[in-house]
């Protein structure tokens, strides 16, 4: 029995050594992290994000001769959660370069870490411009809320015709207090008119019932509405604001791009109208259609545009390792800081001063259940 | 709209939102008068009760009525079983740690949640029946907003006969007065205990529905913040007062519609405003409105 025993030690040892022996070799694998909302009210955008860098990651595994690897930690959809996650990512993981997050919040509060640990962030939505401000480490590949809010007054006062509009805000979203501003300002330059945001009501993320906000909107009679915010929060706004007889058009941001608009809105989110990053009815690179087909045969659904952000955050990030040669975190935040150019399925990717892409918007509309695309907005 | 219409349709929202709490609190409630615990797992228990309805309308062939009825009967086991594993074996342990054991309880059942039905919300299948809306002059309001109250009213008459006036309430009432006599006097505290737990899910479960009628968005963490401010109605009503939990429950949900109705400035403070009223309850008048005197339990 006990030579037995010491058999199986001299087993254990053994397969514990070799253990020991594969892990030194795995250090060769490039770590890239990414920190998305999983679960909670923003886990929709997340799950359809890693769906795309993962897609990225199957295209092209390997760079500089190495495996590349993802770690995928949930941030929660919570601020300190998302803080912990970079942390853990850059501390624990040890990765070279991080991707993330869906909601500008959540970005935003990884901020100030990547930025002490000098490890570069590249966000794939998160579109509030204090993400990327005075932070040389975070940069994006989508287009920012000054433009994305411009875009969508514009839709309101020139192909709708309204005079005047009703803001409804999540407080809590950074996203959605800023985008609100940015249509805010556009929307009374282009009426000429400061009074023509009749109303600007709040909620929180998380709240559920939104009548008492809608009630007040409905006696000020606006043309129409733009509230940008969870896809969640936002589907159940609607179908509210429709309950009271509220019937003017509502506008919105990127943020309802997600089947959990349609699915909790039904009937009442018909005819809403929202900005976003790319579509699928309308690619616009070579690379588009690569990531449409591949996306198509491992989903078997059309793709949307967070995950097109979240490849050509992958393939960004691949990119700039391949020029440099290096796998040092300096070294890709230095070549972050210079992309130009790059071929994109969502488009061209040139980062300015401020690590922002400028970018175009795609103009979609909730019709038969289904998202449709309207039209392109070039930046000015 | 006219002054008027504004100020009934801003009750008609309150009425609807508190009819919601009172609903949800009475499940609470009832098992905290009894057993003198604070079941923090009801709020998921009330998630659970509300993802059953959700398969069972759409992945069985069972009418979405029928559903209505067994979903909470099924919650209503899984109340049950929760007694069994997480406080039967505490019966006898100080307070605090059967407190603490149902914390554990409803963080286990959460991430349980999360685990089977995935983080992405799902959308709750209304039935087309409830999905309706009536316009009363220049007030306009859903059919479920008319059910949900006459569903918490009538569940209000029913418990309180059940308890008041059949031999297993009386045996209830016993079990809460003096656990120890009452098990000397033949109660069957065991079953006894099963059978207030049993409904306590029931009621949350049916809570959950009407939740899911109203605001049809489901979320493995969804009972969270409906658990706490039905406790914070039973606590304003006096907790293990089942018709105090109706008032509280109306009381809440008025005046959280009404903070954000006319003073729109501290609609970030919502959630902040039910635990305010809570602080001052407590400060003021810790048995509740409807609540026994004090020193009976002291």
């Amino acid at each position: 029995m006990k030579r037995k025993l010491g058999l199986l030690l001299i087993v254990l040892v053994l397969l514990l050594s070799s253990q020991i022996g594969y892990g030194q070799k795995a250090d060769e694998v490039i770590k890239i992290g990414v920190f998305e909302p999983m679960t909670g009210a923003n886990a929709a955008g997340g799950e359809m994000t890693v769906e795309g860098i993962e897609l990225a990651r199957e295209i092209k595994g390997e760079v500089l001769g190495r495996k590349v690897e993802i770690i995928v930690v949930d941030n929660k959809s919570d601020k300190v959660e998302a803080a912990n996650a970079v942390s853990r990512l850059i501390e624990k993981d040890k990765v070279v370069a991080i991707i993330g997050s869906y909601g500008s919040s959540l970005s935003m509060a990884a901020g100030d870490i990547v930025k002490k640990a000098e490890v570069p962030a590249v966000g794939c939505s998160p579109t509030n411009p204090l993400v990327t401000l005075n932070n040389d480490y975070y940069f994006r590949v989508c287009f920012i809320d000054p433009f994305q809010g411009t875009v969508m007054a514009r839709y309101a006062v020139n192909e709708l015709g309204a005079k005047t509009a009703a803001v409804i805000q999540d407080v809590t979203q950074d996203y959605s207090v800023g985008l609100s501003k940015y249509f805010i300002d556009a929307f009374r330059e282009l009426t000429g008119d400061r009074n023509s945001i009749v109303e600007v009501s709040a909620y929180n993320t998380g709240d559920q019932d939104f009548t008492a906000q809608l009630t007040n909107v409905k006696n000020k009679k606006p043309d129409i509405i733009f509230a940008p915010g969870n896809y969640g929060e936002s589907a159940l706004l609607i179908r509210q604001a429709r309950d009271l007889g509220i019937d003017v058009p509502f506008l919105g941001g990127d943020t309802w791009e997600a089947p959990e608009f349609l699915a909790i809105g039904g009937e009442a989110v018909e005819g809403a109208v929202f900005s976003t990053h790319f579509t699928a009815e309308a690619p616009v690179t070579e690379e588009s259609g690569v990531f449409l087909d591949a996306y198509r045969n491992k989903f078997g659904k059309e793709a949307n545009a967070f995950a097109a952000l979240g490849y050509d955050a992958y393939m960004v990030i691949l990119d700039v390792i391949e020029k440099a040669g290096s796998v040092d975190s300096q070294a890709i935040r230095n070549g972050l800081a210079k992309v130009k150019g790059f071929v994109g399925a969502t488009g061209i990717i040139t980062l300015d001063q401020n690590g922002d892409a400028v970018k175009s918007a795609v103009i979609n509309k909730v019709d038969g259940a289904k998202f449709v695309y309207l039209t392109t907005v070039e930046p000015d | 709209m006219g002054d008027f219409s504004i100020l009934f349709q801003h009750l008609a929202n309150g009425i609807s939102l508190g009819s919601l709490y009172a609903l949800i609190a009475i499940g609470y409630t009832m098992v905290y008068g009894i057993l003198r615990l604070i079941n923090f797992a009801h709020g998921d228990i009330f998630m659970l009760g509300v993802y059953i309805t959700f398969y069972g309308i759409l992945y069985t062939p069972i009418p979405w009525w029928l559903v209505f009825l067994i979903a909470p009967t099924i919650t209503g086991f899984i109340g049950l079983l929760l007694e069994k594993i997480a406080y039967k074996p505490l019966r006898e342990a100080p307070r605090t740690t059967i407190l603490i054991s149902a914390i554990g309880a409803s963080f286990f059942l959460q991430n349980l949640g999360i685990v089977i039905f995935g983080g992405r919300p799902r959308a709750f299948p209304v039935p087309r029946i409830l999905n309706r809306v009536i316009k009363l002059g220049g007030v306009s309001i859903n059919v479920v907003a008319f059910i949900i109250p006459t569903v918490t009213v009538l569940l209000l008459v029913g418990l309180n006969y059940f308890i008041n006036k059949t031999k297993t309430g009386m045996a209830m009432r016993a079990l809460a007065k003096d656990y120890e006599t009452a098990s000397l006097m033949g109660i069957d505290v065991n079953k006894i205990i099963s059978i207030t737990f049993f409904l306590g899910s029931f009621l949350a479960a049916v809570g959950g529905i009407m939740w899911g009628a109203r605001y049809p968005q489901l979320m493995p963490l969804m009972g969270t913040m409906p658990g706490l401010k039905s406790f914070i109605a039973a606590v304003i009503g006096g907790i293990g007062n089942i018709t105090g939990a109706v008032i509280g429950g109306f009381i809440l949900g008025l005046g959280e519609i009404m903070l954000v109705a006319l003073l729109p400035r501290l609609t970030g403070y919502r959630d902040a405003f039910a635990f305010v009223l809570l602080i001052i309850i407590l400060l003021v008048k810790p048995s509740g409105i409807m609540g026994d005197k004090i020193t009976e339990k002291v």
